[in-house]
């Protein structure tokens, strides 16, 4: 299963929000941690996240400095911010409140909307 | 431990980046840093250098979609990413210069009969009439500043086709200021030709400034709530400003020459040059500097930043300095509008530097340098003027209100609020509290101000005192 490119769209902000709340990551973990959650099923081009944490930073939602991998590479790490935690916080819970919406009526519709369960 | 022919490769794919307008160095290295890690991990999984790259490379993907995406984020980049031609964006159209030229023909057309009328009548006959009605030889006075402004957001409405409730909002207002401005009843000057009464002056001067409100709402049309557009909007401002300058320049050279040319033959064909075809193309050129602007947007590094960074530190520096004197040698001095207007305009510099500064930022250690620079160069403006604004509002007092001094005052009064808010949130984002966000809102959102307080000067103000 694919997931839709418009709901990975609409995902990628608390998605990465949510990673960064864990603990400070950088771009290359980020898309490894969001592959292994999901199964990789929930994937973009690799190049797509570096815009959107770009654009998390510019809103203060995230911070960023230049670091040095072990091996000694130079990274760009991200931290999350306290206006980053308010905002997952909000994701959250209109997310929970979407998914609730859409969990209600597939148990109570039963399997399959075609047999009219209502 | 990696080849040399898969450095070069890198090499090569960071080449392509670099020149991708929209992505700058910092980014580039970060998505560099990115490829390398990916390659590694594919390396690692038993492919060859060559795969390796090709495989990385590919999941990174299109580096055009990924500018596309940082111009996004970042609308100052919009207006130079469009190079490569990537996108074809509002090609529809043409490129407007007919219609530009059109419109500044008409309102130059229009601006030459206004001023045939207010020539003649002051001239030879006070006592003109006009469709029965005295004629006024204030009227070149009243539109001069209102048709160039008219002209552009003509433009700009023909151009952009924002639908009929923006052409609404916008043609509406400005008929209706136009309507005002021309049937006040402004003391004309006296028989003499003494001095112009200071609310005619007063309104001539801010009338353009309101109407710069709609022209506003002409460029940024059904996005005038949203912050990045109103930013576009003072872009599109400050480029039109610096184009105009140097078309005009350019145009005195010309004059200048054309004049000297003529001189020896016909001396008598100079002034009616000047007066037909210099003022004729002073008014055309403003859509034309509009035109300019957009066109060029995406072609050439934006001029008003690269100004507003070169002048902010030295702008400090006479700031403070500035301060520094007043507070050794104290202000004590009769109110002085003189005075008044200087101060004026070094809070209007501040603010000009602040926006355009903002305009082109990206993040980087020289934007924390003019950053800084532009901070203490608002707070030595701000303290200047304090300084002097309490002697000068103090004596206000004992001499009495007139229209010039409401106007003086009130501008100050409204840019000290601006700033001095504008640099408490520059300081909370150096000192990494704020983000650059909220600065960028603020000025945003004040930005009508500026015109309300323009169209109240213009059209409240000389009705409250009489129209003297």
């Amino acid at each position: 299963m694919r997931i839709d490119k418009d709901l990975v769209a609409a995902v990628a902000t608390p998605l990465v929000l949510a990673i960064l709340g864990e603990g400070r990551s950088y771009g290359y973990a980020i898309l490894a941690r969001v592959r292994e959650l999901s199964g990789g099923e929930l994937e973009w081009s690799d190049g797509m996240l570096y815009p959107l944490l770009h654009r998390l930073q510019a809103l203060g939602l995230l911070t960023a400095e230049w670091g040095t991998s072990p091996e000694g590479r130079r990274r760009k790490y991200y931290a999350i911010t306290e206006a980053g935690r308010r905002e997952l916080a909000e994701q959250r819970s209109q997310w929970a409140a979407v998914t609730q919406t859409l969990d209600r009526l597939w148990e109570r519709g039963g399997s399959s909307p075609l047999l009219g369960g209502a | 431990m990696t080849g040399a022919a898969l450095e070069a490769r890198i090499a090569e794919w960071r080449g392509y980046v670099d020149r991708a307008r929209a992505i700058d160095t910092a980014e580039a290295e970060e998505l560099e840093s990115h490829l390398r890690e990916r390659i590694d991990e594919l390396r690692d999984a038993g492919l060859d250098d060559d795969e390796a790259f090709l495989v990385a490379v590919g999941r990174l993907g299109a580096i055009d979609a990924i500018s596309r995406e940082f111009a996004r984020t970042n609308s100052a980049r919009l207006w130079k990413q469009l190079v490569a031609g990537a996108e074809p964006v509002e090609r529809t159209r043409g490129s407007g210069i007919v219609s530009a030229l059109l419109i500044g023909v008409v309102a130059a057309a229009v601006l030459q009969l206004i001023r045939l009328l207010s020539i003649g009548t002051l001239a030879d006959d006070p006592t003109t009439t006009l469709f029965g009605r005295p004629a006024d030889p204030t009227w070149l006075l009243r539109n001069a500043g209102l048709i160039p402004v008219a002209a552009v957001a003509a433009w700009l409405l023909v151009r952009r086709r924002p639908g009929l409730p923006i052409v609404l909002a916008t043609v509406v207002p400005f008929v209706l200021v136009a309507l005002a401005i021309n049937l006040m009843p402004l003391a004309a000057p006296d028989a003499a030709g003494g001095l112009l009464s200071q609310s005619l002056l007063l309104t001539a001067l801010h009338a353009p400034i309101a109407c710069w409100l709609l022209v506003g709402l002409a460029y940024t049309a059904t996005g005038w709530r949203s912050t990045a557009r109103r930013m576009d909007l003072v872009r599109f401002t400050g480029e039109g400003f610096v184009y105009y300058v140097l078309i005009a320049l350019g145009g005195q050279l010309l004059f200048a020459l054309t004049a000297a040319i003529l001189a020896p033959l016909a001396r008598d064909a100079v002034a009616p040059l000047a007066e037909w075809g210099l003022l004729s193309l002073a008014v055309i050129a403003f859509p034309f500097a509009a035109w300019l602007v957009e066109l060029k947007q995406s072609v050439i590094e934006n001029i008003a930043p690269v100004l507003a960074r070169t002048f902010t530190p030295l702008f400090a520096i006479v700031t403070v300095a500035g301060a520094a004197v007043y507070l050794a040698l104290g202000a004590t001095q009769p109110f002085n509008r003189e005075l008044m207007i200087v101060f004026d305009a070094i809070l209007v510099l501040a603010l000009g530097l602040l926006l355009y500064n903002l305009s082109a930022r990206s993040e980087g250690r020289a934007t924390r340098f003019f950053d800084i620079a532009g901070l203490i160069g608002v707070i030595g403006a701000l303290g200047l003027d304090a300084f002097v604004l309490a002697d000068l509002v103090g004596r206000i007092g004992e001499y009495g209100w007139t229209p010039n001094r409401v106007a003086a005052t009130g501008l100050n009064l409204l840019l000290f609020a601006v700033l001095a808010v504008a640099a408490v949130l520059s300081a909370l984002h150096l000192a990494g509290r704020r983000p650059i966000a909220a600065l960028e809102r603020w000025l945003m959102g004040t930005l009508p101000a500026y015109s309300l307080w323009a169209a109240f000067v213009a059209l409240v103000l000389p009705p409250l005192f009489g129209f003297v």
